[in-house]
């Protein structure tokens, strides 16, 4: 009522009369829905950031999958609320047993929002364009199909992989086959990775998408990836208004799946964590994402839904063995023993936060049960030192204060915690902060100068390999140690198994051999990411995997 | 004269290629880099360096300055690394907010502030000039972003009086002529829009006004003094001038001199005021685009174009300064 009024009484001194009208009438609409559920209305979420562009195949960050995904789909999907596989735009898939040859049978009657046919020529359209795509600028921005598939038909710099991929063929409408060569533990949840979306081809070639054309240091897209994406999801791409910082997605009526429950969807570009929650608050914004730990409780109590997705994600401590006496196992396993993770996940972890025993969840496939557990004991940490000749030890600790990240929602308090920890038992540490795109990555990942450091990881799709392949598949400098053979020979073997049992079994003795053996770094623990949404929104199913759709999300007033 | 202008063009020149040099390699040497930010956490050692290839830093920075000013002498200012879109367009798209912001900021601080400050020494040593006092020193030491999460905590959540940020209702409609929102909603008889755009200008324009508000307060009352023990102004009143007279023609006009001078040094340091009470209110104009630029992933065009812009203002601006003393002062000419 107070804002009205005042809206009116500004409105009056600046337009006169006309404009209160004009003003009452945009309220009296706002104020119009009935309290029950209902189909239609405008749902309005937060972003944190600018989305780069909304061609897939472009893009690697969650600012820019959230419109992605609400416009696009994918061959293979995962069951709502899950990281489970289900159909998407391919119903049922297999492949050959020595996993190079797939065979997607496709949807029917599926059409793109230019009223294209979805088929399987659409489908090897889009792999053939991935695969062939021309220039070093469009090669260096497909950093998930870099990862997917290796390399392209012709690599345009001398960094790209071998290519993974062969080709696919049409066999008829509905069956797509898609041969590689070589068989990669990462299939067939890759398939379900937002980058490898499917998109009309029409649409791809009438809007010139694969020129990424280079203007100094800087990438210009193509009006496909800026103002016309056009895919088969269940919103379709309304605009981007980049002056009120506004996506605005329309619902797709002739969606194949659920269809959208409201009219329209908004993104709407709020770079300032406490601003997303005083909007939340205000009633301008329907959801956030990410909110701090110590907010939960607070929006919690004042009627918000707080919705805890469960956790696929790790933070682990890592140590680098570039320090001789982070070499010796028995000095790492002793700052192991010397933390007390359960108490950091009371302390400090977000709720329904859970300590981390190995580098994967346990809804992920290879989890082992009976790796060896590191319980907090400052005793045995303390003797292990003694035994390894590193009394009085000091190590210089890296952590990014000025981030937030759903497995890090506070890497100053964690760090914290676990300094103590270390110090308890005689190690000396020095606390480096250095800001997360300002030295931290830099000097972690680069340079190596840390012994210690935070760092995680959010799972792309149920993967062992895009776990643990990840930290550990190879030498990196994060970790110091080149020369682990025994564990990257391990890791690639476990990759390379396409068998599903054979290949749980190598996941599972890889677990127990990094906790056992190898030890590169401590887990710490597995933080479930919330999302927060005013208590008139419904249906939204959040994904452990952070991708969700909002079809099924409706608001009422 | 001529040779003055020349002169001075020359060192302009010679200014704005040292100072362009100077940010570009500077920015070039800050930690962090727009290589992380566009590859984010899936950074690999082979990503990074495909991407550093493909963007041209793996080259010698005086080639990377070479090619950047090849460019900027065409006009081109490359595009925004975030983005992809030219950065003409994306200072284009900010600046209208920002001078929105500035000039309602402006309006309030002039508009209570000469008022005030007048009222303030006519009834010196009064409540009022007591008030006034207090309330322009709390106005120019209390920080700008402080005061600005003040107001907006208790506006916005408290008493819900205002929105918490923006410069639109989200999924308002309005059509962007100008890019100034209230103008344009004048403009295009969208009224309930440009209403709106006013009501999310108060709460930024009011944080913003504060510093310039207490400066004009204070300089009118200490201008108003001085004038009211002028010869002129006991005159006026020996030959029995009419109050309203005094006052507007021999006090306000005279005292009001030092006080254009004021508005006009303190418009230019709205600017930097802006780039705090942007950032507060996410209001999407030049404050928040170089806040964005620079912890959002170094993006070096972006923030190149503006500081040399402003940069280039700066100077533009100095230089006409000097010109017009030269034409004033005729010994200026001669040195």
């Amino acid at each position: 009522m107070q804002v009205r009024r005042l809206k009116t009484a500004v409105a009056l001194a600046a337009v006169a009369a006309l404009a209160v009208g004009a003003a009452g009438c945009a309220e009296s609409e706002r104020d119009g829905d009935s309290g029950e559920a209902k189909t239609g209305g405008t749902f309005i979420f937060a972003g944190a950031g600018d989305p780069k562009n909304f061609d897939p195949i472009f893009n690697d960050d969650g600012e820019s999958f959230r419109p992605v995904r609400q416009m696009f789909d994918t061959l293979v999907s995962h069951k709502p609320g899950t990281a489970e596989l289900q159909g998407g735009l391919a119903e049922t898939w297999e492949h050959d047993p020595e996993g190079k040859v797939w065979t997607f049978k496709l949807r029917q009657g599926v059409k793109f929002h230019d009223g294209t046919p979805f088929n399987a020529a659409a489908v090897c359209f889009n792999f053939d364009r991935w695969y062939n795509m021309k220039g070093a600028a469009a090669q260096s921005q497909m950093i998930y199909y870099m990862d997917v598939f290796g390399g392209f038909a012709k690599n345009e710099n001398p960094d790209a992989g071998k290519p993974i991929y062969n080709k696919c063929e049409a066999k008829d409408d509905g069956t797509a086959i898609v041969t590689l060569n070589q068989y990669k533990g990462a299939f067939p949840g890759a398939f379900a990775l937002t980058s490898l979306s499917i998109a009309s081809p029409e649409a791809l070639k009438k809007f010139d998408a694969d020129t990424v054309k280079q203007n100094g240091d800087s990438f210009e897209y193509s009006a496909f990836a800026t103002t016309n994406p056009v895919g088969t999801g269940p919103f379709t791409f309304g605009g981007w208004d980049k002056a009120k910082n506004e996506i605005t997605l329309n619902r797709n009526a002739d969606y194949f799946g659920e269809k959208a429950k409201v009219d329209k969807m908004i993104i709407k570009i709020i770079k300032d964590e406490s601003t997303r929650k005083q909007e939340l608050k205000a009633g301008t914004v329907q959801g956030i994402d990410f909110p701090a730990p110590a907010d939960r409780k607070a929006l919690e109590g004042e009627g918000f839904q707080v919705i805890n997705r469960p956790a696929f994600n790790i933070l682990y401590l890592g140590l680098n063995q570039k320090n001789p006496k982070l070499k010796d196992l028995r000095v790492r396993q002793a700052i192991a023993y010397a933390l007390n993770r359960q108490q950091l996940v009371q302390t400090k972890g977000p709720g329904g936060a859970k300590v981390a025993d190995q580098f994967m969840p346990d809804t992920v496939l290879g989890y082992a049960p009976d790796v060896q557990k590191y319980e907090y004991n400052p005793e045995k940490a303390k003797q292990l030192l003694k035994d390894a000749g590193a009394e009085g030890l000091t190590l210089n600790f890296y952590y990014p204060p000025d981030v937030s990240r759903p497995y890090m929602p506070n890497p100053q308090e964690i760090f914290t915690v676990l300094a103590n920890d270390l110090q308890a038992v005689g190690i000396k540490v020095n606390g480096v902060p250095r800001p997360w795109n300002g030295g931290f990555k830099d000097d972690v990942q680069q340079f190596g100068k840390h012994d210690l450091h935070i760092l995680g990881w959010t799972g792309d799709y149920n993967d062992p390999g895009n776990f643990v392949g990840t930290f550990f598949g190879r030498g990196k400098v994060e970790f110091g140690d080149q020369s682990m053979t025994e564990m990257f020979d391990a890791i690639a073997k476990a990759d390379g198994t396409v068998d599903d049992a054979g290949k749980k079994a190598a996941w599972e003795q890889v677990n127990r051999d990094i906790a056992a053996k190898w030890l590169p770094a401590v887990p710490v623990w597995h933080a479930p990411p919330a999302i927060v949404v005013t208590k008139d929104v419904k249906g939204l199913v959040a994904s452990p995997l952070t991708d969700e759709r909002f079809n099924t999300v409706s608001v009422t007033k | 004269m001529l040779r003055v202008i020349v002169r001075r063009l020359l060192q302009l020149v010679v200014t704005l290629i040292a100072l362009s040099a100077l940010i570009f390699i500077w920015l070039r040497n800050l930690p962090g880099g727009p290589v992380e930010a566009l590859l984010g956490e899936r950074a690999t050692p082979e990503r990074r360096a495909l991407l550093i290839k493909a963007l041209g830093y793996d080259q010698p920075i005086l080639v990377q300055y070479g090619k950047f000013m090849q460019r900027v002498v065409t006009g081109d200012f490359g595009n925004s690394i975030r983005s992809g879109d030219p950065v003409t367009e994306v200072l284009s798209r900010a600046f209208p907010a920002t001078i929105e912001l500035a000039v309602a900021a402006m309006i309030i601080a002039v508009g209570l502030g000469v008022p005030l400050g007048y009222l303030a020494a006519r009834w010196r040593g009064r409540s009022l000039d007591n008030l006034t006092i207090a309330g322009t020193l709390l106005g120019i030491s209390i920080p700008i972003f402080f005061l600005g999460y003040l107001l907006k905590d208790f506006f916005t959540q408290n008493i819900h009086w205002f929105p918490p940020s923006g410069r639109l209702t989200t999924g308002l409609d309005n059509t962007d002529v100008t890019g100034f929102f209230v103008l344009d909603g004048l403009l295009t008889r969208e009224f309930d829009a440009s209403a709106d755009a006013l009501w999310h200008l108060i709460l930024p324009a009011i944080t913003l006004a504060t510093i310039p508000l207490a400066v004009i307060v204070r300089i009118t009352r200490a201008s108003v003094l001085d004038v009211l023990n002028e010869d002129y102004v006991r005159t006026a009143e020996a030959k029995g001038l009419r109050n309203r007279t005094i006052r507007g023609r021999h006090i306000l006009r005279n005292a009001l001199l030092p006080v254009v001078t004021t508005i006009g040094l303190q418009t230019g340091a709205l600017l930097s005021g802006a780039v705090l009470t942007e950032k507060v209110y996410n209001w999407g104009g030049i404050g928040t685009l170089i806040t964005d630029s620079i912890s959002g992933g170094r993006d070096y065009p972006v923030l190149q174009a503006i500081i040399l812009l402003a940069a280039l203002v700066f100077v533009v601006v100095n230089l006409l300064v000097d010109l017009s003393y030269a034409f004033i002062d005729p010994r200026v000419r001669v040195r």
